[in-house]
């Protein structure tokens, strides 16, 4: 009677052993382990075998039992395995298809450049402001020591409005509201459009963007604004950037320079890009002129300060290699959805 | 300005470095160089040669076959079809394998000019080739001694020999630079003022050309008289005259200095005022003295609407703010402007007046743009000259008279000078300027740059004196930029303002701005930007009628073309015409964004600022964009920015939208901006040929409702109960009826509701719509009832069916 588990197990796993798919593999568990399977049956069986053989009868069904259901797990398992591993396969995709449209908008290259101007000064502590396009005489010029009759003044080719207002030629004038409206000290940059009556055409535009620069304390040095601009060159055109400072004029600096970095794409070796120069000039910038401080109220022989003034479209122009200032307002979603 | 190297040299004549580092140098101490031109680029292996025989080609009619002398012991044969060639002639000869920068046709020359070699004309051997001018890289209008057609035949002036370097013999050996000079540096407008710069800039000695005339008796006071009637306009006027004028072509070197600037060649007194113009800065003109009635000369201002007719031809009409030059009866000269034609210089011409005057700059430049002229001799003027200038410059003019023989100088000058300049004086700190600086440039190094610069430091008084034609030098700071010039720009240090903290960031209205373009840039937008200024048809194209405000423009006074003459009020014309051209290229899609101004006079002609407001103007066409998807947009902005209160009215003040597709957005009860539709009048009028969309938020009103304080409120902790309804209703009522009554009979425990369907067709009645409305109840700290959300329903249902709207069975 004690064989009989054995036998049935031996039956069982042969079958087992044959056994090719997961249905077949499903009755052969009903078969055995099922509520009428055959171990079931021995289990059922028990109540005709003498009570001190009983203990070790169950035991032995147990055993064999045990065994057969661990070789079953295992089969099964293997066909689960075999079958996800199918599915997986029939899952394939085509990686190479194309990815599905993401519509995020993109920004205007004169705006990344922009942001990207401010996030370098805001983190030096400048304010970023605002001011008037439609601006007085008084903040574009005089008060910018270019007074009436200055070569200057007809050098800019400006948009009047009428005799006392115009469209601003430069964001210069911000400079004067800050210095009118603001406490001392001043750190501010202020980015904007002006407008020149220059005709379109592939690198004049009468409406353009500035970005004017203005720091007022004591004892700011012209090695401050070297300092400034050349770590404003460093973050914005990268870390290599050198920059050179060469003698200009401006009405309302003294001294005055213009700023040249290395050409950020020879890195100054020549190339069509900068002339064959390695230079790129930048922006101009100097110390701001003792009238123009006296004229809005701020002591010269206590306060100095530095001013810049940066032409956005050129940056954006050079930096992402765009060929034709018309296409930053034709708006072309073929061309903006490149930035 | 165009300075010839070599004409530098004759004032500073250490100065030896080559022109890269020239160039650089000057750059550095603000004389900026634009670029440089070698006259002798490409120009290689040229030398003199004699034509020794010249036979006929065998097989071509038009080509001749020369024997050359080039000084070696051989002759060179080489086959021309030149038609000016003769034998024993001297000639610029190009020897095989040398180079040419040109073509004989006065194209443009190559880049790297044109390589000679040795070939054979119709099965003769040629080693070379002899030049033309053009060949050579120049033309006719620099050597006006050159054939018309042919190559270039060497006179007894040029002193050559066979072997020669034809290049230098001709004056080619030179390089022309190109400066920037900045307007302050009015003297810098001359080869002087440049020599002057580069001498300083190297260290070098700067001679100035001694001027001396020797005069040849008579008293120039006795033929002429001059009379300043308006001395602002004009300062000074020096006069010199010459008799006995003998009209010859310039020598050689003048020649040559002339062309190397631009300036061609004319005769000996035309060169001479050039030369002096360039050479000094200051212009002359040249009256014919025996036209001039009784040797009289008024300065004096143009009747207004006077004419004149300057010694181009061209008649001009005058006003009161024109300076004029006149003789005792007429006007002869638009003072540095342009002399007339009723006493210029022409070939008869038998003595001369030397007019070496100072006008106002800003009146010449006035009266430039006034007339639009623009001449060499106002291009000076106009920026203002140094009168103590006037008696140097005539001076030497008649020291080149002498010189060149072109006439016999009449002693003595006739000068007005009404207020003799003085020079001026700056008190110098040198502490403040080495503080401005941030740098410690010492005395002594402030001394000598000083020096170099001709200012005299007084250093017991502090004062420096300031030499004339230095106009621009009026404060400490000017001569703390002199010293940074000298001592190097690149030699002061980089440091960082050492200041009290300043807290950066955006102002609100900008960091405002920027959540928007944020906001647009995650809707699918692209950034566009557009100008300002726009055409006064806009407002037809946009079907504005002629009564509304939008139509009042701040004009440009001076516009370039009625394009671009009105500031914009609306913003739209911007974003149509940048979709327009969006569907002109053929793209399928347009999400386009603006976030600019528009400006709004406050009373016209503008007194005052005008209100510029920020408007966030997005416009798109595309498959996926309809009304819903801009209304989506705006809606989703404005409750970021915690603008919840938002209704939307039909419009009847938008005649660019359609009619009925379109809404002004009512935020807090006050209009904010509006969505919808182009009229299609206005896509016809911008070629767009599919319905375009728009959303327009006034930033300057959205930024004073907005509310960004965030505050977390608790999620859900009891089940909600949901609800359908579905009503019948006029297809014309606004859904926003529908909703106003759930909302308001919803009460405290509505949590939300949300439109699922809309239906209009053949299971229901012709003139209905059906909608509708997904509802969720809950309350906040208890499990809602079936009756408690029963009664709220009923009340609702009641509601609508008040107002003629059917629950659909």
């Amino acid at each position: 009677m004690n064989k009989k588990p054995q036998e049935i197990m031996a039956k069982a796993l042969e079958e087992l052993k044959n056994i090719k798919g997961s249905v077949d593999l499903n009755d052969l568990k009903v078969k055995y382990l099922g509520k009428k399977g055959e171990f079931t049956s021995l289990l059922k069986m028990m109540k005709d075998i003498p009570q001190e053989e009983r203990p070790a009868f169950g035991q032995a069904v147990n055993e064999a039992r045990k065994k057969f259901e661990d070789e079953l797990n295992d089969i099964l398992e293997q066909f689960a395995k075999k079958d996800r591993e199918k599915k997986l396969y029939e899952d394939e995709i085509d990686i190479t298809l194309p990815a599905r449209k993401i519509k995020y908008g993109h920004k205007h290259p004169n705006t990344i450049a922009l942001e990207e101007t401010e996030d370098i000064f805001i983190g030096m502590g400048y304010e970023v402001m605002d001011g008037p396009e439609i601006e007085y005489d008084y903040y574009n010029f005089e008060a910018l020591n270019i007074p009436d009759g200055h070569p200057a003044k007809d050098e800019q080719d400006t948009f009047y409005i009428t005799k006392n207002l115009l469209l601003r030629t430069q964001t210069s004038g911000t400079q004067i509201h800050a210095m009118e409206e603001r406490p001392l000290p001043i750190k501010m940059i202020a980015p904007g459009r002006v407008f020149r009556a220059d005709e379109v055409d592939a690198t004049h535009s009468p409406c353009f963007h500035q970005i004017e620069g203005l720091v007022v304390d004591k004892n700011i040095t012209f090695a401050d604004l070297k300092g400034t601009l050349a770590e404003f060159a460093r973050r914005m055109f990268g870390e290599e950037t050198k920059v050179k400072f060469r003698p200009h004029h401006f009405p309302f600096t003294e001294p005055s320079a213009e700023m040249d970095v290395t050409c950020f794409k020879c890195k100054g070796a020549g190339c069509s890009m900068c002339k064959h120069e390695g230079w790129i000039e930048i922006l101009g910038c100097g110390m701001v002129h003792p009238h123009v401080l006296e004229m809005s109220n701020i002591d010269p022989n206590e306060y100095t300060g530095f001013a810049f003034g940066v032409g956005l479209e050129r940056i954006a122009l050079l930096k992402y290699e765009i060929d034709d200032l018309r296409l930053l307002y034709e708006n072309d979603v073929r061309f903006l959805e490149q930035f | 300005m165009n300075t010839p190297i070599s004409w530098i040299k004759a004032f500073v004549p250490d100065l030896d470095c080559d022109i890269k580092e020239f160039c650089d140098a000057m750059t550095l101490s603000g004389t900026k160089v634009e670029g440089y031109r070698s006259l002798d680029r490409n120009l290689e292996n040229i030398v003199v040669g004699r034509i020794n025989k010249i036979e006929k080609h065998p097989d071509a009619e038009r080509l001749v076959v020369c024997s050359v002398d080039v000084g070696q012991e051989e002759m060179v044969q080489i086959v021309t079809g030149a038609p000016n060639v003769r034998e024993n002639d001297l000639v610029p000869v190009v020897l095989a394998g040398g180079k040419v920068a040109g073509g004989h046709d006065g194209s443009p020359n190559p880049e790297n000019g044109i390589v000679i070699k040795k070939g054979r004309l119709r099965g003769v051997e040629s080693f070379g080739m002899m030049c033309s001018v053009e060949e050579l890289g120049s033309s006719r209008d620099f050597y006006p001694d050159a054939p018309e057609d042919g190559v270039f035949v060497f006179s007894d002036a040029y002193d050559v020999r066979p072997g020669d370097d034809a290049i230098e013999k001709m004056g080619l050996r030179d390089d022309v630079v190109e400066f920037e000079v900045t307007s302050n540096r009015v003297d810098c407008y001359s080869i002087i003022g440049i020599a002057r710069e580069a001498a300083a800039t190297f260290k070098k000695d700067f001679v100035l050309p001694a001027v001396s005339v020797e005069e040849n008796g008579g008293n120039a006071a006795d033929l002429i008289s001059v009379e300043i009637k308006d001395k602002e306009l004009c300062s000074r006027y020096t006069a010199r005259v010459v008799e006995n004028i003998r009209l010859a072509p310039s020598p050689l070197w003048m020649q040559r200095r002339l062309s190397a600037c631009g300036v061609r060649p004319i005769n000996n007194i035309v060169d001479i005022t050039n030369y002096v113009m360039l050479e000094y800065g200051h212009p002359l003109h040249a009256f014919d003295l025996d036209r001039i009635a009784s040797g009289k000369i008024v300065v004096r201002r143009a009747e207004d609407g006077e004419k004149f007719v300057t010694l181009d031809g061209q008649e001009h009409v005058l006003d009161n703010d024109t300076l004029m030059i006149c003789d005792g009866e007429k006007e002869i000269a638009m003072a540095g402007v342009m002399g007339g034609e009723n006493t210029m210089i022409t070939d008869s011409v038998k003595r001369m007046l030397l007019e070496s005057a100072c006008f106002n700059g800003t009146n010449i430049r006035q009266t430039g743009r006034r007339l639009g002229m623009h001449t060499e001799a106002m291009g000076k003027f106009e920026k203002g000259l140094d009168p103590e200038l006037t008696m140097e410059a005539v001076n030497r003019a008649c020291q080149l008279v002498e010189l060149l023989d072109a006439g016999d100088v009449v002693s003595g000058t006739v000068d007005v000078y009404p207020e003799p300049k003085k020079e001026s004086e700056i008190r110098f700190d040198q502490e403040k300027a080495n503080k401005l600086l941030g740098t410690d440039v010492s005395e002594d190094e402030i001394t000598d740059i000083f020096k170099r610069l001709e200012l005299v430091w007084d250093k017991g008084t502090g004062i420096v004196r300031i030499p004339t034609f230095r106009q621009d030098l009026l404060a400490n700071a000017d001569l703390a930029e002199e010293v940074a010039r000298f001592f190097g720009y690149d030699k002061i240090p980089t440091t960082l303002p050492v200041m009290a903290d300043t807290e950066g960031g955006l102002s609100a209205e900008l960091r405002f701005q920027k959540m928007g373009r944020e906001a647009a840039l995650a809707y699918g937008f692209n950034e566009s930007m557009t100008f300002s200024f726009e055409s006064p048809k806009v407002f037809d194209k946009l079907c504005i009628p002629e009564d509304s405000i939008l139509r009042h423009a701040v004009p440009i006074a001076n516009p370039l073309g009625e394009d671009f003459s009105l500031m914009r009020t609306q913003s739209l014309n911007g974003i149509l015409t940048s979709l327009s051209n969006n569907f002109n290229y053929r793209n399928k899609e347009a999400r386009l964004f603006e976030m600019a101004k528009v400006y709004l006079p406050k009373s016209l002609p503008l007194t005052e600022y005008a209100d510029e407001r920020v408007m966030f103007t997005l416009g798109a066409y595309g498959d996926d964009i309809d009304f819903f998807f801009m209304k989506g947009a705006a809606e989703d902005f404005l409750s970021r920015c915690g603008i919840e209160d938002i209704k939307y009215e039909r419009p009847d003040d938008k005649p660019y939208l359609h009619p009925l597709k379109s809404a002004n957005i009512i935020a807090c009860g006050k209009e904010i901006g509006f969505v919808g539709a182009f009229h299609p009048d206005v896509l016809d009028a911008y070629e767009i040929e599919r319905t375009a969309y728009t959303a327009v938020l006034d930033m300057s009103l959205a930024i004073g409702m907005s509310d960004f304080s965030i505050k977390y409120k608790g999620l859900a902790k009891f089940p909600a109960v949901l609800r359908d309804i579905s009503i019948l209703m006029d297809k014309h009522t606004p859904v926003g009826d529908v909703e106003e009554i759930i909302k308001k009979k919803g009460g405290k425990i509505l949590e939300g509701f949300e439109l699922f369907d809309i239906y209009q067709g053949k299971q229901i009645k012709e003139g209905l719509k059906s909608v509708a409305y997904n509802l969720t109840f809950r309350a906040k700290g208890r499990t809602l009832s079936d009756n408690e959300v029963n009664e709220v329903m009923d009340a609702i249902i009641e509601s609508l069916s008040n107002k003629g709207m059917e629950l659909r069975k």
